[in-house]
């Protein structure tokens, strides 16, 4: 039976690793090989690294972090944050990346989803989407871009549908409401784009506790839960998080 | 000397790396001579099963391949590495694979999550010294959305479910290849490797039982 992932996920600027609240409060968590590494003995099922610095200097720092922690980490990796050609991911997964996530670029530039599940195959190609539930609608979001800075007026569910069928072989869905708040993932956002598409989704914004992954993972229906902050300041172990879910039978990866 | 096929497979860097990490440094190449030279070989892959093809016949490396299988020395191939061993693939239309095993590669039937992306487990249907030391059921990394119908099960050494039981390692003679990545499953893949480098370069070619 296929498990679920538990996905630590690294916000790298500056060549280290920072998270806070929505982004905009960042507090240093540490270097991204050290930190990458660590995730990976305790049994991290993938690793996500986020450049949200994303200026040209970045992607340089980024492309060596890469590198050195694909030469000490056998896990799936996926990296993201300011790639905006098929270059720049021809770049990333050169370096080790096994997937590429590209965010703002593939709303400005769809072809740039089909153009690099074409030439690299859909399983390189995340399609990151940040969602804000939309004004005085409940069960509507619409997608932000630059960071979640900006309102597109598009509508997430029908965007994550395009994405796929654009070659996207993968959704990291990001609530933007939730994110960083630590009350939990929008359970109703995930639910409905996991049952829209298709492909696996990736659960991302406002773990507070492990009871919130679960929730992600049955009420969200999500195939993989993002988790930053509770792991980097070291309230729960991705141990103790999977001891968790296994005890409520979900189907998780253990290692010795 | 272990030679790792460079054939534009997306996750040749990755083979290497996990190579390299249990200490051995392969040589990495696409001259037919140097593969057909080769006391073992890895075949790695990810992708499109067509476009890989494509790219065994133009370098002439699909016939070093299939040199090496009668000559019966260690092959570990990977991913799509497994399925262009087979006769044929569904895959984009259809197209015409190695023909080492009988077989087909299929789609993942519909109403599935596809690709089949993440850890699942391998039953062992085999004793295989690729397995030394490995648990039966451990878990590995998917990432594919075609599977492998042998038409021999008896070339099955390994079977995964995901709506369907599917083949998801084959054995046979010096030839050996899984669906899934081991150079991207942590400690138990690495330990693929480290059985690969053991089959090959500590032993003889032999015949599997």
């Amino acid at each position: 039976m296929l498990t679920k992932r538990i996905i630590p996920c690294l916000d790298v600027t500056g060549g280290r690793v920072v998270k806070g609240t929505s982004f905009t409060e960042l507090k240093d968590a540490g270097d991204p090989v050290e930190l990458g590494a660590f995730y990976y003995a305790e049994g991290a099922d993938e690793l996500v690294f986020l450049d949200i610095g994303a200026t040209p200097e970045a992607r340089d720092t980024m492309v060596d972090i890469v590198e050195r922690v694909a030469k000490r980490v056998f896990i799936p990796l996926t990296v993201g944050g300011g790639l905006r050609t098929v270059d720049d991911i021809k770049r990333m997964l050169k370096a080790g990346a096994d997937k590429t996530s590209i965010n703002t670029a593939a709303v400005l530039h769809p072809e740039l989803i089909s153009q690099g599940a074409e030439r690299f195959g859909s399983q390189c190609i995340v399609v990151a989407i940040d969602a804000r539930r939309k004004d005085g609608d409940r069960a509507a979001w619409e997608v932000c871009t630059h960071g979640g800075r900006k309102p597109t007026g598009i509508d997430a569910i029908e965007w994550a549908k395009k994405a796929v069928s654009l070659g996207s072989g993968e959704i990291l869905l990001t609530s933007w409401d939730a994110d960083g708040h630590r009350a939990g993932y929008d359970l109703e956002l995930t639910a409905a784009v996991s049952d829209a598409v298709s492909v696996p989704v990736i659960a991302s914004g406002g773990a507070g506790n492990l009871e919130h992954l679960y929730e992600a993972l049955m009420q969200g229906k999500a195939d993989a839960v993002l988790v930053a902050s509770i792991f980097h300041y070291g309230n729960y172990s991705v141990r103790d998080a999977k001891e968790f879910l296994a005890r409520k039978n979900i189907p998780v990866r253990m290692t010795g | 000397m272990i030679a790792v096929i460079d054939y534009g497979a997306g996750n040749l860097g990755s083979v290497v790396n996990a190579l390299r990490s249990i200490g051995h440094a392969p040589v990495i190449t696409q001259k037919p001579i140097e593969i057909v030279k080769a006391a073992a070989v890895i075949l790695p892959g990810v992708g499109a099963a067509g476009d890989a093809m494509k790219h065994l016949n133009d370098l002439g490396i699909s016939d070093a391949i299939k040199q090496i299988v009668k000559e019966n020395k260690p092959l570990f191939a990977i991913c799509i590495g497994l399925q262009v061993l087979f006769d044929e693939t569904e895959e984009g239309g259809h197209h015409t694979c190695l023909g080492i095993f009988p077989g087909t590669v299929k789609r993942f039937p519909a109403g599935l999550k596809i690709p089949h992306m993440g850890w699942n487990q391998v039953n062992q249907k085999i004793t295989h010294p690729m397995f030394t030391d490995i648990p039966d059921n451990t878990n590995f990394y998917f990432v594919h959305s075609y599977y492998a119908a042998p038409q021999n099960p008896a070339i099955i050494a390994g079977t995964t479910d995901y709506g369907i039981t599917f083949c998801s390692a084959v054995a046979r003679d010096n030839v050996f290849a899984t669906q899934f990545h081991p150079e991207k499953s942590g400690r138990w893949g690495l330990r693929l490797y480290q059985n690969f480098l053991d089959m090959a370069l500590k032993r003889k070619p032999q015949k599997a039982q």
